[in-house]
């Protein structure tokens, strides 16, 4: 058989089927998003502090966007695993790349739509203020720390995928690699808010932190990931 | 793989030298460290720490430098040789013990001269995220499966970690730095040190490298065992399922 589909191709049909089962399931939208508005109170409770919570706004977004992550990888390899989808999908001779590429896809979809519900919320219970020119500053860093964020996440969850004792691993393994994200879009992000008196000039060098580590995992994982998930 | 190769011989004329000059340096170090080399004119008795601190972070980095490099060499040889996997495990697990031990003497050193057991400096950072990074690593070598699944996994791991730890150590040293400049590597070639304080430092460090590499031989020898048993349990298991299946007909 020589009709070998393209990556595009592939990553297109992944990412369209793992979306389908999330419309269909809710499972993110039901459970994963009340979890995160949760924790963005949750914060409040803990800081217990008006002027602290403006100021750290960014940083406690990024927090709970990182705990949402965990557990929307744990759910995205979750669906594959329980009845050997992954195994059959390359079985059906799909390229690896194509099915990394494919789930983060799906993984950024689902966690955009999640940072614009935190961030409307950081609104309305930290009350930081947005104005327009750091509104460009706040989209680029979301897209470049979100783009991070899902190849980590899919990579290692692929690794951890069908293995004993993914729940503890998964965190132990994606926490300490995507530091350099939760610094650049946190330092970003206060830039893009005014916050604590920083300049949105300040942060698009850290807007360069996040689009280099988006491209090399991006890259590591197209390379890595039929390794990873081969049995 | 011959498990009774293993048992006829648990060392080798190289272990055992390696061995001897890990001892003579090591002790070297201690009375020098602790009885030759003046105070320091600034930290006093406190710089002593020094002569641990500075060669296990060496061998730290070290450690971590063969586990990826023996990983790219399992990945990229055509036979995927197992020793080159072992080498690469056993360099793993003594490197977390030598990165404790720094980040353990370098918190007591810290306390004493920056008067905070801990600092948000980048090496430091970087450290203790290298740290985080190979115990789940190790996490990754325990997961079972094959050989050639762990050697697989556990090699891109290591590979993947050689990616994050300039991204981690770069962010973070953008983020905010406070540590002491390097004394003995400046860069201007000026050394900046008592010629005694000077030679313990070096010979601690001849001494720690050849106590990793002692460990790390003698540890890849007990996995490449390990792994023979577990091969020989597995014949052992399928032979006797056979013999039953025989038995039934």
């Amino acid at each position: 058989m020589s009709t070998q589909l393209s990556l595009g191709r592939v990553a297109r049909a992944v990412a369209a089927k793992d979306l389908r089962i999330e419309m269909r399931s809710r499972v993110v939208i039901n459970q994963v998003f009340p979890f995160a508005g949760l924790v963005m109170v949750m914060f409040a409770f803990a800081l217990d502090n008006d002027d602290v919570l403006t100021r750290v706004a960014g940083g406690l977004v990024w927090l709970a966007t990182l705990f949402s992550l965990i557990i929307i990888i744990q759910r995205s390899f979750a669906v594959d695993t329980a009845d050997g989808a992954l195994e059959a999908q390359r079985v059906a001779g799909l390229d690896p790349a194509g099915i990394f590429v494919g789930k983060a896809l799906a993984v950024m979809v689902q966690l955009v739509t999640l940072e614009i519900m935190l961030f409307v919320a950081a609104v309305v219970l930290y009350r930081v203020q947005l104005h327009a020119d750091g509104a460009v500053l706040l989209v680029t860093c979301v897209v470049s720390a979100t783009a991070g964020l899902s190849f980590v996440g899919t990579l290692y969850g692929g690794l951890t995928a069908g293995s004993r004792g993914r729940e503890t691993l998964l965190p132990l393994l994606m926490l300490p690699v995507v530091a350099p994200v939760l610094i650049g879009a946190t330092r970003a992000t206060e830039s893009a808010f005014n916050s604590g008196g920083a300049a949105v000039s300040d942060g698009w060098p850290w807007v360069g932190v996040l689009v280099v580590f988006a491209a090399v995992f991006g890259l590591g994982g197209i390379l890595s990931f039929g390794s990873l998930i081969e049995e | 793989m011959d498990a009774q190769t293993f048992n006829a011989r648990v060392a080798t004329p190289t272990t055992r030298l390696i061995g001897a000059l890990a001892i003579v340096s090591m002790a070297w170090v201690v009375i020098g460290g602790l009885i030759v080399t003046p105070k320091d004119v600034d930290q006093g008795d406190a710089v002593r720490i020094m002569y641990v601190h500075v060669p296990t972070a060496w061998v730290a980095y070290l450690a971590f430098i063969v586990t990826a490099l023996a990983s790219a060499c399992w990945l990229l040889s055509r036979k995927h040789s197992m020793g080159f996997d072992r080498v690469a495990g056993a360099s793993a697990e003594v490197g977390v013990i030598f990165m404790a031990m720094t980040l353990l003497s370098g918190s007591l050193w810290g306390r004493i001269t920056w008067g905070s057991y801990w600092a948000w400096d980048p090496r430091l950072t970087t450290t203790s995220f290298l740290l985080v990074t190979y115990i789940g690593y190790l996490a990754v070598r325990g997961l079972g499966g094959s050989l050639e699944q762990r050697a697989r996994r556990s090699a891109v791991i290591a590979l993947l970690a050689v990616l994050e730890i300039p991204l981690v150590h770069f962010s973070v040293l953008m983020w905010r730095s406070l540590h002491q400049k390097a004394s003995v590597l400046s860069g201007d070639g000026d050394i900046k040190m008592d010629g005694s304080m000077l030679t313990t430092l070096l010979v601690g460090v001849i001494g720690f490298t050849c106590t990793f590499a002692w460990l790390v031989m003698h540890r890849q020898r007990v996995l490449a065992m390990q792994d023979a048993m577990q091969m020989t349990q597995l014949d052992a298991a399928l032979r006797e399922r056979a013999d039953e299946s025989a038995g039934l007909k």
